[in-house]
């Protein structure tokens, strides 16, 4: 297998036998990225130069005999993440010269582990999008069939690790932005429980719903990522106390004595077959690994869409607020007064789908319409979360599906917002619950397109998440697949 | 559920945002068939229910009020489309 197919951890084993050196491995990935980037288009913003400086750095590190998990291995950043120093557009124009002065705490750790950013991949603008079609920049291609979509938002993360042009990345999960890409490319995605990771630095889509995950070539990565960037940031109010455990240790452990809960809402209809029989043989996997399968039910989980596209929005149309030319980000030069250089400002510097959203959340916000729609649409979150407390007193985890269907052509779905809207109803509800979730590989559709199989926890249950996905990854004979980008 | 169009011009110059007439229009029929599926929501009675607006209970996160290092004038000032070394500067406000 070549350099760059390689995971986290067996990439681990060569730089510290000295087998390779961090040099060589950044290299060989960007001779990757040569190769194929023209096809796939996953990167806004390459830093070569700062590369290659991190892994002569980190070879250093490695020879002192300092290294850790992420020690010269070489990742990709979702463009949501402020890198000090690096452009950070959010995938919009409105940021399209904006240099953050600070790290996010996220990567200011995975610095602190002497990783190799080799730069910013693409996203749907603001992380509003389920294709990745929203970006102005760059539209990544679905490595495994580059005529369609790679999902989103996290898609040039999703992209760029089943391409091989990164080991693996973080992207950001606010309605299931890391694990619909990851389900779409055949790479494995993870949303941990809110407040489980810092968002500090992670530019604000809709902030009780935001988390960042990683998104990798298997489920041990996963770990040694969420072993990484995990725990409490006294610069994030919403992160929480409480210990992180070596999330590796959880792979050691069969399935014996775990429920899965099958939610029937989530088979209920719309699954087209090719997803609906790879999610059902993934369970037959789980059942024979030992888990015991228990029927539950989610009753909510059909006005999950309907909530979310209220909630997401009110708070997006807060947050985008800040972006109004006076202090970062585009301004309309020529204006003349203030009340014109706000308005010119964000019309010219915003895409349509950031637009939609900032009116629908305006609109919800607004004086007469606040309970009809926002409490509303909070309330029916308060029921959401009951399900699942429900649901978790018959089992220890959730199994479904991720996503209805598999990656659809690109530009199929660009002229109809709520059937994009629509494509996200099973991802949505665990951020509006705040649980953790992964996507983990289990198939393909006889087309050759991958397809996810969604585990849900408990909050702070990443450790039974790993567990499952691994007995699944490890029976579901895909391991390695990679594609071959035509 | 109908949005009316001076309704989205309303909202729009709230959310300062700009829009054409057509931008309007457009925006009516998108928005229209959204906020009709939304009116889902309204299958469910929700009375007595209390709204949720965070999923993890966090209550009175304090911490000391202690000086810590922050940016500097120059880096904080760094991405402004105009500043004068000081200050932000926009267009001018009072007459």
């Amino acid at each position: 297998m070549e350099l760059f197919e390689q995971t986290i951890h067996q990439l681990r084993g060569l730089l510290d036998q000295g087998r390779i050196s961090a040099v060589e491995l950044t290299r060989d990935v960007m001779a990757r990225m040569d190769a194929v980037e023209g096809r796939i288009t996953a990167y806004i913003t390459e830093t070569r130069d700062e590369a290659l400086a991190q892994a002569v750095r980190a070879d250093k590190i490695i020879a002192a005999g300092n290294g850790s998990a992420l020690t010269g291995i070489p990742l990709a950043i979702k463009d949501v993440l402020c890198t000090k120093g690096v452009r950070t557009t959010c995938g919009s124009k409105i940021l399209e010269s904006f240099v953050p002065p600070y790290d996010a705490t996220v990567i200011s750790r995975i610095k602190a582990e002497g990783a190799v950013l080799l730069g910013k991949v693409s996203m749907d603008e603001f992380a509003m999008g389920s294709s990745n079609e929203t970006c102005p920049y760059c539209v990544p291609r679905n490595p495994w069939n580059t005529a369609h979509i790679c999902g989103g938002s996290s898609g040039g993360s999703a992209a760029a690790v089943a391409a091989g042009e990164a080991v693996a990345s973080l992207g950001s999960d606010t309605g299931g932005s890391v694990r619909q890409p990851a389900s779409h490319c055949g790479v494995v995605g993870l949303k941990p429980t809110y407040g489980r990771v810092s968002r500090f630095g992670l530019l604000a889509f809709a902030s009780s719903l935001d988390q960042v995950g990683p998104l990798t070539r298997d489920v041990r990565d996963s770990a040694l990522m969420l072993n990484a960037i995990a725990g409490y940031d006294p610069r994030d109010s919403t992160s929480i106390h409480q210990t992180v455990p070596d999330y590796t240790l959880a792979l050691q452990d069969g399935l014996q004595g775990l429920k899965i809960g099958i939610p029937g809402e989530y088979f209920a209809s719309g699954l087209t077959p090719e997803v609906e029989e790879a999610v059902n043989n993934g369970i037959k996997l789980l059942t024979e690994a030992g888990a015991e399968a228990v029927e539950v039910s989610l009753p909510h989980t059909e006005y999950g869409v309907a909530a979310y596209y209220i909630i997401a929005p009110a708070e997006a149309s807060s947050n985008l607020a800040r972006y109004d030319g006076v202090k970062y980000g585009y301004r309309d030069m020529d204006a003349e007064s203030l009340a014109e250089m706000y308005m010119n400002s964000r019309s010219q510097g915003f895409g349509p789908e950031v637009k939609r959203r900032i009116l629908i959340g305006t609109y919800a916000l607004s004086s007469g319409y606040y309970d009809a729609y926002y409490k509303k649409a909070s309330q029916v979150r308060t029921l959401i979360m009951a399900d699942y407390r429900q649901a978790f007193e018959k089992c220890d985890l959730l199994v479904s599906p991720v996503t209805p269907a598999p990656a659809w052509e690109l530009g199929a779905r660009m002229d109809d917002p709520l059937s994009m809207y629509l494509s996200d109803a099973l991802t949505i509800c665990t951020n509006l619950a705040g649980l953790p979730g992964i996507s983990v590989p289990c198939g393909f559709s006889p087309g050759g397109l991958p397809i996810g199989f969604q585990i849900q926890a408990p909050h702070f249950q990443e450790e039974r998440l790993f567990r499952a996905a691994y007995n699944l990854e490890q029976r579901a004979g895909i391991v390695g697949r990679r594609p071959e980008i035509v | 559920m109908r949005i009316s169009h001076d309704e989205i011009s309303k909202t729009a110059a709230l959310a300062r945002l700009a829009m054409s007439d057509d931008d309007v229009s457009n925006m009516a029929s998108q928005l229209d068939r959204i906020l009709g599926y939304i009116a889902k929501l309204n299958e469910l009675d929700t009375t007595g229910v209390k709204p949720a607006n965070h999923a993890i209970d966090i209550h009175n996160a304090l911490r000391e009020d202690e000086v810590q290092p922050s940016l500097k004038q120059a880096e904080a000032l760094a991405n402004a489309p105009r500043q004068n070394g000081e200050a932000f500067v926009v267009p001018k406000i009072v007459g």
